[in-house]
């Protein structure tokens, strides 16, 4: 029988048995269909994330904080990446032995790795900043609960030569004194992070997207000379020991273009190891701690007189009998002196002169000068706790106290803005701000204070100061002219001047093109000698030959050589 | 007609598979940059280092004690200078 005529067929099934098994059908694509919206259209965002997860990360892209370097490129701080050691103590269960290896790599004592290993808490550092080599062998180690960070630490390879000018940063790589501080902006970089496509190996294969780009810390080119810094350094140093002084500062300026040359405190610290630290050795003196200047303001007194016309280069002053009254005090002099003209009292540092010559100004003029060299203000250099000194406006003078102020007492001032009111006799008369960072071109004529005839006679003055007859002869450079003023003042202690005292020399060289302003403070000298003089001056010459030697300056006061290079005469052979 | 079909079949074959084989050549230079990338981070690293020692053994202070000590060095003193002007 054959398959079509099977009597099956011709049996009539009921309708709905078909249109049953079709509705069936279409249900089942109905719920497919429904399912497939949920999961590509409701679902869509959640479930293509977590595929992402599963491929993509997301990575830390570190910046690295800038590096500063010297004005002719020598580094002076930069950062090297280290790694710090962490560990989850509730998973750190180490047996003796790995503790024992632990201990020994990050130099530690086996007992106080377990004593930091047994806290309550859920993260501890065992050790900050190790060198990346050693790092690589703990991790070698493979022990459980022990991770690293990797952190940079900054080095400054001039240590306590650098160490006030530079400051340092904390563990976070953050500037926290000095330049390091003050050009925090600059100096930091911003940490970024990126999307990428990992493969099976963690190799990145793809790019996704850059979240946000990293900004590499910007390297700054200081004003510093890396040698002068240390010419300055050292011998300030010295002269501590020799005179037992407590503290001093060496200033460095280039007279052209205000740079900062150099900046030396004494006490220091070495940047790269600062446990142990005091606020003694933390203190940038030459910016943050005032002195009365003393001896060191005569020449502006003097400069004022030869600017109002009342006194000429040559005017004679009786300072006989070395003493002088004003009101109810006695001012004196060290030595005896007679009639001597404007510029021997600035010579011979005459007390009496100096104060003769201020009674004929107005307050509100000496004020005024006084405001001009930019006494009494801070700087503004940027750094963190600059210091403006004490000024006290003109109304509240009493005549004596104009008269004290004239030879640097009863005002007070940084061993910074000495050296750059010096700056206006240096140049014609005119004051430039300083700076600390390295100029491409000298600053455009500054603020002029003094007519360019008083500040060439304040130079012929300064350098008879230092020439025999004057309280200076120390300073003196063999090769150079030299013009500067010694300081002494008795510090204040409670309101009253004590037998203790700031010894001060600031000066310029070569005086007939004055180059370079260094200004020296030591002090309390208490090895017997304490006069500037004896004390400052030296250290000024020192420094002041080994930089003008350093620069290359020529000298404008050749010795006579006591071996001449001759040439050799050429043989001739002798005929006969 | 199908000779017109087979031939782009084949083109779009051809495509498809380049398509293939370049994602995955951009994928293997990526990864190639990546890596030259991460030697220039080191090399970084190791500048800086350098720069370090560099500076650690030229300090001004070893140099003094070098040339003082070891090479019996000093400064001249006045009069021993001779300064020559060159010529302008």
């Amino acid at each position: 029988m054959k398959f079509t005529s099977s009597p099956l067929l011709s049996q009539l099934l009921p309708a709905w048995r078909a249109r049953f098994v079709a509705a069936l059908l279409l249900l089942a694509f109905g719920v497919l269909a429904a399912r497939s919206v949920y999961l590509q259209v409701v679902r869509n965002d959640f479930l293509q994330q977590k595929g992402e997860s599963r491929y993509s990360r997301v990575i830390e892209l570190s910046a690295t904080r800038g590096r500063i370097v010297d004005r002719s490129g020598d580094v002076m701080a930069v950062s090297t990446p280290v790694k710090s050691i962490w560990a989850i103590p509730e998973d750190a269960r180490l047996t003796p032995s790995q503790a024992r290896e632990l201990a020994a790599l990050t130099e530690m004592d086996v007992r106080e790795l377990n004593r930091r290993l047994a806290t309550e808490k859920d993260f501890i550092f065992i050790k900050r900043q190790i060198p990346p080599d050693t790092a690589e062998k703990i991790a070698a180690l493979n022990l459980p609960g022990i991770h690293q960070q990797r952190e940079y630490r900054r080095y400054y390879p001039g240590g306590e030569v650098t160490a006030h000018i530079l400051g340092f940063t904390g563990v976070e790589d953050k500037g926290q004194e000095g330049i390091e501080l003050a050009f925090d902006a600059q100096l930091a970089g911003k940490p970024g992070s990126r999307r990428v496509i990992k493969d099976r190996l963690g190799r990145i294969v793809e790019d996704v997207e850059s979240i946000k780009s990293p900004q590499e810390g910007k390297d700054l080119a200081l004003a510093l000379d890396a040698k002068i810094q240390y010419l300055a350094f050292t011998h300030l140093k010295q002269a501590l020991a020799e005179h037992k002084a407590k503290a001093g500062g060496v200033v460095v300026l280039d007279a052209k273009n205000g740079e900062v040359l150099a900046l030396a405190n004494l006490p220091a610290y070495n940047p790269n190891n600062r446990l142990k630290l005091t606020g003694a050795q933390l203190r940038n003196r030459a910016l943050t701690d005032v002195f009365e200047p003393g001896s060191t303001m005569k020449p502006f007194t003097a400069a004022l007189a030869l600017e109002k016309g009342r006194f000429r280069f040559d005017s004679q002053i009786q300072t006989a009998p070395g003493r002088l009254t004003i009101g109810n005090a006695t001012i004196h002099d060290a030595h005896m002196h007679g009639i001597l003209t404007v510029a021997q009292v600035v010579q011979k540092s005459s007390n009496v002169g100096t104060a003769k010559i201020a009674a004929t100004f107005a307050p509100e003029e000496m004020w005024q000068m006084f405001d001009e060299l930019g006494f009494g203000r801070p700087l503004r250099l940027g750094f963190p706790g600059e210091v403006g000194g004490r000024l006290r406006p003109f109304k509240t003078w009493r005549p004596i106290e104009q008269a004290t102020m004239a030879y640097g007492h009863g005002i007070s001032v940084t061993l910074m803005q000495l050296a750059r009111a010096y700056l206006a006799f240096a140049r014609d008369g005119d004051l430039i701000p300083l700076s600390l960072t390295r100029l491409e071109s000298p600053p455009l004529a500054g603020k002029s204070i003094f007519s360019a005839q008083t500040a060439r006679e304040v130079r012929a003055m300064l350098e008879m100061a230092v020439q025999p007859g004057g309280t200076a002869p120390k300073a003196q450079i063999p090769g150079y002219r030299v013009a500067g003023k010694t300081g002494t003042a008795h510090k204040l202690e409670g309101g009253a001047y004590a037998e203790r005292y700031v010894s001060a020399f600031v000066g310029f060289a070569p005086a007939s093109n004055p180059k370079l302003v260094v200004a020296v403070m030591i002090d309390e000298p208490s090895a017997g000698k304490y006069y500037g003089g004896e004390v400052a001056a030296p250290v000024f010459a020192q420094v002041m030959a080994g930089s003008l030697r350093t620069l290359g300056v020529p000298p404008d006061a050749p010795l006579r050589p006591v071996q001449v290079a001759r040439e050799p005469a050429p043989l001739v052979p002798e005929k006969l | 007609m199908l000779r017109l079909n087979l031939a782009l079949i084949a083109i779009v074959l051809a495509s498809a598979l380049g398509a293939v084989a370049s994602q995955h050549k951009a994928r293997k230079s990526f990864t190639e940059m990546e890596r030259e990338l991460e030697r220039m981070r080191q090399l970084e690293v190791e500048w800086g280092q350098l720069q370090l020692e560099q500076s650690t053994w030229a300090a001004h202070a070893r140099i003094e004690k070098v040339a003082r000590e070891r090479l019996h060095m000093k400064p001249p003193v006045a009069g021993q200078v001779l300064a020559v002007e060159g010529p302008r």
